[in-house]
Formats: C-alpha cells, sequence, structure tokens
C-alpha cells in the first residue's frame, strides 16, 4: 500500500470529518444563541425546559446521542432519514449524525454564549439605559462586542474539541477517516490508524492559528 | 416653577425600606448636594431619578410634567420610560465607559443612535453627523480632554474616564445632570480635576444633582445641600445653613465625624 494512496484515501475519509465540522459550526453557533435565549428567559416555563434540555444534552455522552438518532426515529416513528442533502446524494447516515452533532454543540456553545453575557457588568446596561439606548442598542453597540472578546477563548477550545469528536460519526457507519484507516488495519496494514493523527493535528493547528489571530484583532482594548 | 418637583418617594428592596418618603424640589440651574453616610439612600434616589429602579411609591415631576407617579401607573412602554430618561443624566461612580469604543465614540455613541429616530435623519445622514462628531468634540474639549479622542478607556486614568462620563452624559443634553458619588472610585489625587469639571459646568441653565463625600465641594459648589440619613431628608438648606448651623442632630454627629477621620 503506498504512501500516495493511504494520504488521498485517508484525506477522503477526512473530507467526511470537515463537512460534519463545517456543517455542524454552522447550524449549533446560531441555535446556540436560541437555546441561551432560553436559559436566560425570564419567563420561567421556557428557562426550566431549555436548562433540563441542556442538562441532558451534556450530562449524556455525544456517542449515545448519535445512537439515539440514527435509531430512534426509524424504530419508533419509522421516518427515514433523506438521501440527499443541498441536492446532493449523500449517505443518510450523515443525516443522523450532523442531527446529534449540531443539538450537542448548540448545548454547550450556548452555554458559553451565557457565560459570556452574564459576565458583562451590570453597569454596561445601566449605562447604555439612562443614555436612552433601547435594549436592541444596548446588546448589539455595547454588550455585543465585548461578548465576543470573551468567548473567543472558550470557543477556539470548543471548536477544536468538535474536529476530533467528528471521528465519533463511525460508531453509525460514517465512514471518515478513523473508519477507513480501520479498515486498512483490518487488513493488517497498521501505520495508516497513527498516520490520521497528523490530520488532525494540521486542522487544529491551523484553527489554533485562526483563533490567536481573532484574539490578537480584538485586543486593541482592554475590560 | 421648580425644573424638579419629588414628592414622597419610597422604595424598599425586599424587606428593607431604603427610600422612606423623600422629598424635595430643585430650581433650575441650581447645584444641589446629597450627602449623608453610606447606606441613608442617597444613590438609591438618583437611580429612581433615573429610571433604573421604579420607586414604590411617590411623584416626580420634572417642569411640570409628572414623569412618575404611584397613583397613576399608565403602562410603561420601554420607549416611553427611555423618553422620561432622558430628561436626565447621570456620572456613575464607576464611569461604566463602553471600553471598546474610543473617548469620541463613547461620548457620540447614544447621540447619533437617538439622531436615528430623526424623521430628516436619511436625507440629512452626513450633515447630522458631521454636527454630532463636531459637538461632541467641543465637549470633550471642555473636560479638557481633546488630547485624547482617540484613546480607549484603558489608556486612561481613573480620573480622565471619569472626564469622559461626564462629557458622555453632557452630549445628551440632560435638563437634569446627576452625579453618583462621582470621585469616591478615585485616587486622592485625581479627585481634583473631576471635581474641577464639576464646577465648571455650573451655569445659569444647568440643573446639577450631585451625591458626594466631598464636603469642601458641596459647601462651596451647592446652592442647596440636603442631608439624608435612614432613607429620609433630615436636613434641607443652603450650603451655609447646613454646614455652618446644622439643626439636626444626627447632622451635627454626621459633621463631627466626618472631622475625626
Amino acid at each position: 500500500m503506498s504512501f500516495q494512496t493511504v494520504t488521498r484515501m485517508l484525506l477522503g475519509g477526512f473530507a467526511e470529518n470537515g463537512f460534519i465540522f463545517i456543517m455542524t459550526l454552522l447550524m449549533a453557533l446560531p441555535l446556540g444563541l436560541v437555546i441561551t435565549f432560553g436559559t436566560m428567559s425570564s419567563i420561567r416555563p421556557v428557562k426550566w425546559l431549555t436548562r433540563t434540555f441542556v442538562w441532558i444534552i451534556r450530562g449524556t455522552p455525544l456517542m449515545l446521542q448519535l445512537f439515539v438518532v440514527m435509531y430512534v426515529p426509524g424504530l419508533l416513528f419509522d421516518i427515514q432519514m433523506p438521501d440527499h442533502m443541498l441536492g446532493v446524494q449523500v449517505n443518510p447516515r450523515m443525516y443522523s449524525a450532523l442531527i446529534a452533532f449540531v443539538i450537542n454543540y448548540a448545548a454547550y456553545i450556548s452555554e458559553i454564549y451565557r457565560g459570556g453575557i452574564e459576565s458583562i457588568p451590570k453597569g454596561q446596561y445601566e449605562a447604555g439605559q439612562v443614555l436612552g439606548m433601547t435594549k436592541g442598542q444596548i446588546f448589539f453597540k455595547v454588550v455585543l462586542m465585548q461578548v465576543v472578546k470573551r468567548i473567543i477563548p472558550p470557543l477556539g477550545n470548543e471548536i477544536i474539541t468538535l474536529v476530533k469528536d467528528t471521528s465519533l460519526a463511525r460508531v453509525i457507519a460514517v465512514q471518515e477517516i478513523l473508519w477507513i484507516a480501520e479498515e486498512f488495519s483490518a487488513r493488517g496494514v497498521i501505520w495508516p490508524l497513527f498516520y490520521t493523527g497528523v490530520y488532525f493535528l494540521v486542522f487544529c493547528g491551523v484553527l489554533t492559528l485562526l483563533f490567536g489571530y481573532i484574539e490578537k484583532k480584538l485586543n486593541y482594548y482592554r475590560g | 416653577m421648580a425644573i424638579l418637583e419629588v414628592r414622597d418617594l419610597k422604595k424598599s428592596f425586599g424587606d428593607t425600606q431604603v427610600l422612606k418618603g423623600v422629598g424635595f424640589a430643585m430650581e433650575k440651574g441650581e447645584v444641589l448636594a446629597i450627602i449623608g453616610s453610606s447606606g441613608s439612600g442617597k444613590t438609591t434616589l438618583l437611580r429612581c431619578l433615573n429610571f433604573l429602579e421604579t420607586p414604590d411609591c411617590g411623584i416626580i415631576t420634572v417642569n411640570g410634567e409628572t414623569l412618575f407617579d404611584s397613583d397613576n401607573r399608565s403602562p410603561h412602554s420601554e420607549g416611553e420610560i427611555r423618553k422620561k430618561r432622558l430628561h436626565f443624566g447621570l456620572v456613575f461612580q464607576s464611569f461604566n465607559l463602553f471600553p471598546q469604543y474610543t473617548v469620541l465614540k463613547n461620548v457620540s455613541l447614544a447621540v447619533e443612535l437617538l439622531a436615528r429616530e430623526r424623521s430628516d435623519y436619511k436625507q440629512n445622514k452626513s450633515e447630522i453627523l458631521r454636527e454630532i462628531d463636531s459637538s461632541a468634540r467641543e465637549i470633550i474639549g471642555r473636560v479638557g480632554l481633546s488630547e485624547k479622542m482617540d484613546a480607549y478607556p484603558f489608556q486612561l486614568s481613573g480620573g480622565q474616564q471619569q472626564r469622559v462620563a461626564i462629557a458622555r452624559a453632557l452630549a445628551l443634553k440632560p435638563e437634569i445632570l446627576c452625579f453618583d458619588e462621582p470621585t469616591s472610585a478615585l485616587d486622592p489625587e485625581l479627585t481634583g480635576e473631576v471635581l474641577k469639571v464639576i464646577r465648571s459646568l455650573k451655569s445659569s441653565d444647568r440643573t446639577m444633582i450631585v451625591v458626594t463625600h466631598e464636603m469642601e465641594f458641596a459647601r462651596n459648589v451647592a446652592d442647596k445641600v440636603i442631608f439624608m440619613a435612614d432613607g429620609q431628608v433630615e436636613e434641607e438648606g443652603t450650603a451655609e445653613e447646613v454646614f455652618e448651623r446644622p439643626r439636626s442632630q444626627r447632622t451635627k454627629a454626621f459633621f463631627t465625624n466626618y472631622k475625626k477621620s
């Protein structure tokens, strides 16, 4: 098995990881904000429902959640996952994987948002209020930028965890990079399994640099 | 006619009654100093005037317009409260500048946002913004910070930050400007510059309420002094009356303790 062939095949598998990564981010980042507003809601039932939801999602393994999304809709409700996504033919299992990832990461990210929003001193809101700003103006013009600055480090952490978590999709037979590597080892070639680490390291390295850059950009002010 | 009239203002937090019926009146152009020990309700009073707290009871009238009347609570929409707040300006003890904006932007931001509600905003946008910019620069000059126009708050000393906060409040041209212990968070050597700015703002058409622990300042600048104790106005009069000839025992005791420290 030549190095080039293995590299190419693993890259094909890693494309699946990258796809899960991008799609999860695109959906979980906004969905997380919706959950945050739920957990911070002054309407008690909404608050407790969303907090219970976050508790369940954070309190159970992502692997279990993948199994649930994979099997429960079919077994209980006879729902089949579609095999198209954005007009492209996909493995229906990819749907299950994405649903589980998006829900799981939205729950974690919502807590990062909440921490960021709650860390902004009350005085910032009050300053906006006495200056006659509306609630929306206070959020978007005063608070948001400060929240973004504060959540970039924990968000970077979470996003880097996501890169590696994507390989969990193999438990429902999404053919991502580790799945491909295991097929090699089943045929007696063990080194591709360790070689996968390089893909993750490079990807996470790029993300680390990117987040470092964003943090530096936001460092023009303090507080 | 009094520019501000406050009657029987009461406010409790849980079981603690912080304001037990506060009332006073002010004429236009007056400077009122509110003194008293910590916990006497001075700050809560200012926060009620600025609608950061809703009083349980009482009436607040500005220029004959009733802004708050506990007996006649019209449903307060956010927009209405916002309009009422604009009668007042508030300078906080802890400045509360917006850290991500420059000095200039801190001062002009709220004015710019408010200008968006003007009916001619779309047509004359650039002209309006230019006007706001130049008036913000003028106000920053008045508090002596023309050099720091593009600095961020973290680059300024506490005294400078508080002067920016004063400029920010002035930019909205409030009828009544309130200061909540404006020098309490400052190092002693920085209080002078802030007090000097406040003193320089005194003019016939600017009404100010200053909650302060700076007795010399209150004595020299205030037209009227209120001594608060235990959520009530214990003594009220001209600076001379309150400082030189206090009638109440509590006021006397307060001054005695103050001098000792």
